[in-house]
This record gives structure tokens, sequence and C-alpha cells, in this order.
């Protein structure tokens, strides 16, 4: 598994202080981070794909800086937004999967499979050649994890993937979470989305407060709800 | 652009779309030259075995050029004053005819497919990022249905709050949610991979 590397972390939006001194080793296959709105966890998240840069400390991933060497780790990083309509950058939905990978260059028969392959993965087929914004939203945000999977990063991070889905479709988004081969660390309020996963890391104010297995956090969490 | 597309397989849409383009604007200029009835009705006659070509559906077809219809409504009634109804009658044939073929251009090609046609046009010019600028129209062709959800929603929202004549309970939530989902459209874009 890839190792993502969090060293004396801090960040700082104005003068408040959104994250103090996280350090982490993250090398589990399945690492949910769980906290109240306005913990941090979302820039925590944020800093894995460089869309947040640290305002003092480190974030690595597989030994590479997310600041100096931010191309390279996007490659190896899929990001997965909580409004997949933000995501959606193509007016069609093979054309928004085929746009993941639009940087690679690859000769249009092998990128045509791909994306065939990665509609196919997600129940897209028969919605290949509609209009991306028609989708519901359980299948826009199917179509998110789509765009990003085609192209093989090695590591998933999904921000609150479910929050703006119905319990149904939370479902099936969550079993193809947990079904990736990849590492994956999934942002979440919805507990039951991260049972089953190998690390839950609890933030509270910037800080982490609990990192245990997924049975062990997850108790001291809903503990420190009630 | 967004919801006319029709897929198919119809050597209208296997064509490539640099030459779709070149043959619509050779066709359209085509178009805007007979003078007689007759010849405006051969150059419809083949416009209308073109779309029987691509397997156009007629609700389709007619939806590609609707949007014109109103504009005859005024452009017609007004020749025919001027210059008699045979002549207004010419216009009309010929203005339904362009739309016609560039409707069939667009039902028949994808957005990737013209921006690519796009890019490759703009690819010699080196002070123009070709791939930039083909972005930058994928983009404000996704920006229609998004600022539209923004506004219908706003509007739903207005109307709960029993705000439907305040202009103000429109445009600042709708510009303040445009430049958040701006924002949030960049980021994707970022983390997409999109400007490394």
């Amino acid at each position: 598994m890839p190792e993502i590397r969090f060293e004396a972390v801090g960040h700082r939006f104005g003068d408040d202080r959104v994250l103090s001194d996280i350090s982490l080793t993250l090398t589990e296959a399945r690492v949910g981070i769980v906290g109240a709105n306005g913990s941090g966890k979302s820039t925590l998240a944020r800093m894995i794909n460089g869309l947040v840069s640290p305002t003092t400390g480190r974030v690595g991933v597989d030994g590479l800086d997310v600041k100096r060497d931010g191309r390279e780790v996007r490659r190896r990083v899929g990001f997965v937004f909580t409004n997949p309509d933000n995501q959606i950058v193509m007016p069609t939905v093979r054309e928004d999967v085929a746009f993941s990978l639009r940087r690679m260059r690859l000769p249009s028969e092998v990128a045509a499979a791909r994306v065939d392959a990665a509609l196919d993965r997600f129940g897209l087929t028969t919605l290949a050649d509609r209009a991306a914004h028609t989708l519901s939203g359980g299948q826009k945000q199917l179509l998110s994890l789509a765009a990003v999977l085609v192209a093989e990063p090695a590591i998933v991070v999904a921000d609150e993937p479910t929050t703006l889905l119905d319990a149904r479709n939370a479902r099936v988004v969550g079993e193809h979470l947990s079904s990736l081969d990849q590492q994956i660390v999934v942002v979440t309020h919805q507990l039951d989305l991260v049972e089953e996963f190998d690390r839950v890391i609890v933030i509270d104010a910037g800080r982490v407060v609990a990192d245990d297995s997924a049975a062990g956090a997850l108790a001291w969490y809903r503990a420190a709800l009630t | 652009m967004i919801a006319l597309y029709h897929p198919g397989r119809s050597l209208l849409h296997r064509a490539p779309a640099l030459l779709k383009l070149a043959l619509l604007a050779a066709s359209v200029t085509v178009v805007a030259l007979p003078r007689e009835p007759w010849q405006l009705a051969v150059a419809a006659g083949i416009t209308i075995v073109l779309f029987l070509v691509a397997a156009v559906p007629v609700r389709l077809a007619a939806r590609g050029v609707a949007p014109v219809l109103w504009l005859l409504l005024v452009a017609v009634p007004l020749n025919a004053w001027f210059s008699g109804w045979e002549s207004a009658a010419v216009m009309a044939g010929r203005v339904i005819t362009a739309v016609a073929l560039a409707a069939l251009f667009t039902i028949t090609t994808t957005v990737t497919a013209v921006l690519g046609a796009m890019t490759t046009l703009l690819r010699p010019f080196p002070f123009i990022d070709a791939d930039r600028v083909g972005l930058m129209m994928a983009l404000t062709i996704r920006a229609v249905p998004l600022l539209a959800a923004i506004v219908g929603s706003v509007i739903e929202a207005r109307k709960a709050r029993g705000l439907e004549r305040s202009l103000r309970a429109i445009a600042v939530p709708v510009i303040v949610r445009s430049l958040q989902t701006a924002d949030e459209l960049g980021e994707a874009l970022i983390a997409r991979g999109v400007d490394d």
C-alpha cells in the first residue's frame, strides 16, 4: 500500500487555526476520518491531493512532497468531492470520464477501452451518452468515482461522498468505495460507511483526538457525542 | 449543444468533426446563393436526406430548427411587405435550411469532437494556448446547466420565503452561489490534474 505521511502539519485560514501539529502515517488500505463540522477533517483530506498546502509541516505521498511534487502526487491521488455536480466538467457521461485521461495523451483506442471499462464497472454504460447534468445524485456520484478511477490512481480520497445522497445511493456508493483495490481515505459523518475500515481517525478542533481500529475509534467518538 | 447531441453510428456521426465543420461552412454559403424557389427546394431536399442518413428522430430535428421560427414570425411578414411573398419564402427557406444544417452538425457531433476540432484549428497560432481555449469552451457549455440549477433553486427558496417580488433575494444568492460553484469547479479541475 502507498504511504501518506503528515509531519507536524498545521494550517491556518487567516487568523483561524484549522489544523494543529498533526503527525500521522497512513499505510492501511482503508482509512476513515470522522469529526464534527469545521473540525478540520476536510482540510486534512485535501492536503493529500495538494488542494490545500500546509502552513507548517510537510505532507508526503510515497516519499513525494505534496507541495513540491504536486503534479506527480495528483497522478497518484484521485479525489472525490461531496457535490458531484461541481466535479463534472464535460457535458456527457462518457466525455466526462474520458476527460480524466486527457493529461495522459493515450492512444484513442486505449483511452476508449479504459473509459468503457470504467463505465461498465460503475453501471453507467447505458447512460454513457446522456447529458451528465440530467443524472440522479447517486448516478452523478458514481460518475465522479468512474472519472477518478479511470485514471488508475494508487490512492482515492473521498470527502463526504455520501452526504448529499439518499440511503440507498449512499449504500451503493459506499459499497463501490469499499470494493476498490486502491488505498482509500474517506472523510464522512456517516459512521456506518467506515465501520469495516482498517483505521479510523477522529479529528476535533484541528487535532487528532482518537486514532484506532474502526471499532475502537468509533466507540470513542460515539461516547464523546453523547 | 448540451442536449441536442444524439448518439449514433451513421456516416455523419463517424465523419471527423473538422471535415463536418468545413462542409457546414461551405453548405451554408451555398444555401445563401439560390434566388429561385426550385433551387432552394433541391438544397432543402438534400438536407432532409442527410437527416435521414443520420437517423435523426423527427422530434429532435424539429427542436433543432424551432428556435429560428420565432425570428421568422417577424422577419417573413416584414420581408413580404417590402419585397413580396416569393422573396420572403426564399429568405425563410434559406434560413431554415441553414439552421437545419447547423443543427445536424450539433446532433451528430459530440462536444469533445467539436472542442478537438477547435483545438486543431487554433494550434497553428503559437500565441494561443489551444488546449486551454478548448477547456474554456467546455466549461462555458458546462456552466449553462449549473447556473440554471442554481437559479432554479434560488427562485424556489425565494417563493418559499414569500419574497417573489424581491430582486435582491434572487440576485445576491445567485451571484454568491455561482462564485462558490466556480471555486469548487476550479478545485475539481486541479484535483483532476488539468493545470499540471
